[in-house]
């Protein structure tokens, strides 16, 4: 965005004898512009691309019936049944942090905020690790949960766990520098107009914050659909049981079943694009109720 | 209650599990600790994962820079695709990234059958590895980098100008300088994230055992042996490097507020 300064002698020069003191010269910018979509391109649309092609190697007929497969089936299914559990689960804590870190003063506050983004800078494999730890058989749980017949590694509660661990801050941190923004006097109004606590929740944060925790629940969801390190180390890759879209995409690949293995990639490529999308739509339309500075 | 709630979440979905990681490796005593973190494959692979992640950083930086500067400053078509591009590694889940570089950079893949008539490997070696994390990490310095940019007031420029600066002076010494906090911030969560990455490594890495074997991978086969010592160990120091890190970046942007009157 070259503001360009008016030619003082009213020469009518070419754009690079006007270019503004503070623009990079045309060849420049087309050099820096030329690098940073070799980059981009490289590095993301390209894999982005073999993900589909890969694919469709063998034409639309062997895609969809390698997509039809039993096992893919339920891998599909599982996966959905842990966003439904996990992505509700950190929706009501993450306004419940958020609301609680915005809205009040407290001691260990700072202390709060950094367990909330713990889970960002730990390693899946940890994070899954840790639940192993907690109540696998050489655990302190462990033999009391064999001996009440509760399941929880290798079997739907573990993947859940693990998920809603990994998937912890996306909606908190969202939400969190949001309704500090927005401070408290909204809801100071309602609440010297007579309505409840709940009621102030409901009718006077919650529209105020819908946006940024529709922007929160997005981000949220991919991640919980497309978690790996964490959810392998927990799942016990039992196929046809405990096998989310992710694990069954490793599980193909490794079989050198190249075809199917990008087939079920290309639905999570699909998701990861949806999500781009109204992610794009939601900060054009909404950008001044979506804290951007905080977009990861 | 919010605060109940939360805090009742928060020690049973985090404090609770964590503690039982620090709690097992205390319990191994300290020479039986050391003796497991000094293992030479499990120092090798935390070389690895440190030294890929470092190096896929480093890439990061330079090219995040140069992508934020064209995302923020210049107008060319498809500008918004690309600026919605940069998310992709985030939305994308890790082992889709994995199997989709490894089969680009395989000897027989789209780029892997260009590189190879020049001697370069990629896939199955360290390379690989980087390849991976900087897919991974691609857009934590855009990001953060991104917001401090456009809010760069376009006087300071105007006066390095006036005072006979050329552009790339006034770049290099001038806009450069005061977005080295933001630049640090970014390399730090490119770096933490890539030293912790699983998914899209592990396809393309070949995982050699003291090559290009990762620490996370190193971490899922002790706990497939069932040695779950070695894998709490490793687990250990890698969570007390990452609490560094987490540190280092918060000094950054305190000193970046008291310097540059911002903080990412």
């Amino acid at each position: 965005m070259a503001h360009e300064i008016p030619d003082p002698v009213g020469h009518h020069g070419t754009s690079e004898m006007v270019r503004s003191a503070t623009s990079e010269s045309r060849l420049a910018r087309y050099v820096l512009i030329g690098i940073a979509l070799c980059f981009v391109g490289l590095f993301v649309v390209v894999p982005l691309a073999s993900v589909f092609t890969e694919a469709m190697r063998n034409g639309p007929g062997e895609f969809l019936t390698v997509l039809a497969d039993p096992e893919t089936f339920s891998a599909i299914r599982l996966t959905l049944i842990v966003a439904v559990i996990a992505v509700p689960l950190n929706v009501v804590f993450g306004v419940s942090a958020a609301w609680a870190i915005a809205k009040f003063e407290f001691k260990g506050k700072a202390f709060l905020t950094t367990l909330i983004d713990l889970p960002f800078s730990v390693s899946p494999v940890i994070s899954g690790l840790v639940f192993i730890l907690l109540f696998g058989s050489h655990s302190l749980l462990g033999p009391w949960l064999q001996s009440h017949g509760i399941q929880i590694l290798f079997a739907v509660p573990g993947i859940v766990l693990a998920t809603v661990f990994v998937t912890f801050p996306f909606v908190a941190r969202e939400l969190i520098p949001l309704m500090q923004e927005q401070g408290t006097s909204d809801e100071e109004a309602a609440l010297s107009l007579g309505a409840s606590g709940w009621q102030t929740f409901w009718y006077v944060t919650l529209p105020n914050i819908k946006w940024g925790l529709l922007y929160g629940v997005l981000l949220c969801n991919a991640r919980a659909m497309g978690e790996f390190g964490a959810v392998s180390v927990v799942s016990g890759h039992i196929r046809g049981l405990t096998n989310t879209m992710p694990l069954q995409v490793e599980i193909l690949y490794n079989e050198y079943n190249f075809v199917a293995a990008f087939a079920v990639a290309t639905l999570l490529a699909l998701l990861a694009l949806v999500t781009l999308v109204l992610k794009s739509l939601l900060e054009m339309k909404f950008s001044e109720q979506i804290a951007a500075s905080r977009r990861h | 209650m919010a605060l109940g709630v939360t805090l009742s979440w928060l020690i049973l979905i985090i404090l609770i599990p964590l503690s039982g990681l620090v709690w097992r490796s205390s319990v191994l005593g300290w020479s039986t600790f050391w003796a497991l973190a000094t293992d030479e494959r499990t120092v090798n692979a935390l070389r690895i994962s440190f030294g890929t992640a470092f190096a896929a950083a480093l890439v990061n930086v330079v090219f995040g820079v140069i992508l934020a500067w064209v995302l923020v400053r210049y107008r060319f078509p498809g500008k918004r695709i690309v600026d919605a591009m940069v998310d992709l590694p985030f939305a994308l889940p890790t082992a889709v990234a994995g199997i989709a570089l490894t089969t680009l950079y395989a000897p027989n893949g789209w780029i892997g059958s260009l590189l190879a008539p020049l001697g370069i490997k990629v896939a199955f070696t360290p390379l690989g590895i980087v390849i991976a994390l900087v897919f991974v990490g691609l857009p934590f310095v855009v990001r953060t980098v991104q917001p401090i940019m456009e809010e760069i007031d376009k006087e300071v420029e105007e006066a390095a100008a006036t005072l006979g600066a050329n552009r790339f002076q006034t770049i290099s010494r001038v806009l450069l300088p005061g977005l080295t906090p933001a630049v640090l911030t970014g390399f730090a969560l490119a770096f933490a994230r890539g030293v912790g990455e699983y998914g899209s490594v592990i396809f393309i890495a070949g995982n050699l055992p003291y090559v290009s074997e990762i620490a996370p991978l190193l971490i899922v086969i002790r706990l497939e042996e069932f040695n779950y010592p070695a894998a709490t160990a490793i687990a250990a120091v890698m969570l007390v490097i990452s609490f560094v890190m987490l540190f280092v970046i918060n000094m950054i942007q305190a000193w970046s507020r008291r310097r540059y009157g911002y903080g990412t």
